[in-house]
């Protein structure tokens, strides 16, 4: 659904709605997975993100992103002094992820560390800011920052939508979609929960705790 | 939101309102947030829109290239042409100081792409400077132009990439235009009719930025833009009417974009991008952004 406000906005650092505003925003969402600035991060650029990208400051948007530097922070422009001042080995390639239509030209592998986490995503850059993540961990996703989300792998076990469900309602927060997917029959799941209200640590506590729920993170709205 | 601009015209002059009040009962439905909330958020954008202007017009900042900047303060100050002293030249200087902001990694606000920015705030503001328009008028213009630019954007693209610079400054012009017509008090068929005007002046515009960077010519595509939207808004208020509905133009944007060559989509494979001096400046200023 198309918003007056994607319309007039975001408010943003120039030049390039897609090539920065939406770079920022897929440096966020990886920097949720690992739940703060990674020290270690390598990102790999495919297509028109590689081509431009530095002429409209995409690898400062993105290292601005990962730093927790929202689009309209004017941080972003000194986002590469930082990272060196913080001393944290952010590493930038330049990469070929597969043919249009199927990967869109502004792509971007994250690949983000911290203490003991890991995680790879991919995720796109559609115009005028919009975004779209479509792999976290190999599995297939769909994630844009709209809202808050909760992403989370878990066995792949009778009843465990319902548990979730019903946590998710005790803690007053509404689902706007639930999607799910498996690498394979009784592999493990892996859930996107898009949420209205922003989900409090508890509410993440709560799902870690069940038995079966391998890991889950909270990925904050970025946009919309 | 509406789906065409008929239909949101029909909608705003059956129940007796303005475009802008129509636009935001819908927007206030569909995204479940209440109007006075999403007027607050555009006069937010409107104070971020000042801000680019003032900081444009004043500010000798060049872009990450260099390749753009300065120029915004010329119309400022500089010798005197034709359109000394008109709301024309006030427009242009300021659709100039919002898209130098942005080529130098300045805040502005992305309306409806970064790419297009300067165009909105131009009109609006220049004509701010020469008329006496209330906070208030101004918010409802900005949730017109909202309007049509979601028209836009699902009839046919608000991406370069996808359409050419037709469905960026292109569409930037048709957002201004109608909006700037509500603004001085016209009809939401004038606001149509004005719509159509500025974009059948920008039809088949291509995106062929030096080097893929988001300067040259888009600073003064964003100026010439602004030119057009003005030019609309005299015609539809005097009374011109354009025979080809605003929804009909923008549908002939959309599929002129589809058939656009991927050089004139913001490749920088063809138009001024791949001139000799394009291609020179380009290699000679990437190298320099690259030393930086």
């Amino acid at each position: 659904m198309v918003s007056l406000l994607d319309i007039i906005g975001p408010v943003m650092v120039g030049p390039s709605s897609s090539h920065t505003a939406g770079a920022c925003r897929l440096g966020l969402i990886a920097r949720d997975l690992v739940a703060g600035t990674p020290e270690r991060a390598l990102i790999e650029l495919h297509g028109s993100f590689a081509r431009t990208g530095e002429g409209h400051g995409t690898d400062k948007a993105i290292v601005g992103g990962l730093l927790g530097f929202r689009p309209d922070d004017e941080r972003l422009r000194d986002a590469l002094q930082i990272m060196e001042r913080e001393g944290l080995d952010f590493r930038f390639e330049k990469t070929t992820l597969g043919d249009e239509p199927a990967v869109h030209p502004n792509t971007v592998r994250i690949t983000v560390h911290r203490a003991h986490r890991h995680h790879v995503m991919l995720g796109a850059s559609l115009g005028a800011g919009r975004i779209r993540v479509s792999e976290i961990d190999g599995y297939p996703v769909e994630v844009d920052g709209s809202h808050h989300t909760i992403v989370m792998v878990a066995e792949d076990i009778k009843g465990s939508i319902a548990r979730i469900a019903g946590l998710l309602s005790e803690a007053d927060l509404n689902i706007a979609t639930l999607r799910l997917s498996r690498k394979h029959r009784g592999g493990d799941a892996f859930m996107v929960i898009e949420v209205d209200e922003r989900p409090t640590d508890a509410v993440g506590a709560a799902l870690k705790a069940l038995p079966w729920v391998r890991w889950t993170h909270r990925i904050e709205k970025v946009g919309g | 939101m509406y789906h065409s601009l008929r239909e949101a015209i029909a909608d705003a002059e059956g129940r007796g309102i303005s475009l802008a009040t129509a636009a935001l009962d819908i927007e206030s439905r569909d995204q479940g947030r209440p109007v006075a909330e999403i007027r607050e958020a555009l006069r937010r954008a409107l104070h971020v829109m000042r801000g680019a202007v003032e900081q444009g017009l004043t500010g000798d900042r060049r872009s990450n290239s260099g390749l753009v900047g300065g120029d915004a303060a010329k119309l400022r100050t500089g010798p005197a042409g034709p359109l000394a002293g008109t709301v024309f030249r006030e427009v242009l200087m300021r659709a100039i100081a919002v898209q130098e902001v942005n080529a130098a990694m300045g805040i502005i606000v992305a309306a409806p792409t970064a790419g297009g920015a300067g165009v909105l705030p131009g009109v609006l503001l220049g004509l701010a400077a020469k008329h006496d328009l209330s906070e208030d008028a101004m918010v409802d213009a900005l949730a017109t132009a909202g309007l049509i630019g979601a028209v836009v954007a699902q009839r046919a693209s608000l991406s370069g990439a996808e359409g050419g610079c037709q469905a960026e400054t292109g569409a930037a012009a048709g957002m201004a235009a109608g909006a700037a017509t509500q603004l001085l008090g016209g009809t939401p068929a004038q606001v149509g009719h004005a719509v159509a005007l500025a974009q059948q002046g920008t039809l088949g515009l291509v995106c062929d930025p030096l080097g893929g960077l988001v300067e040259l010519p888009c600073v003064f595509r964003n100026a010439t833009g602004a030119a057009i939207a003005l030019a609309a808004v005299e015609m539809a208020m005097a009374g011109i009417t354009f025979a080809i509905p605003a929804d009909e133009v923008i549908d002939t944007m959309g599929e002129i974009g589809r058939e656009m060559d991927v050089r004139y989509r913001e490749t920088a494979g063809g138009g001024l991008a791949a001139t000799p001096t394009g291609r020179r400046l380009a290699k000679e200023r990437l190298t320099q952004i690259k030393r930086a």
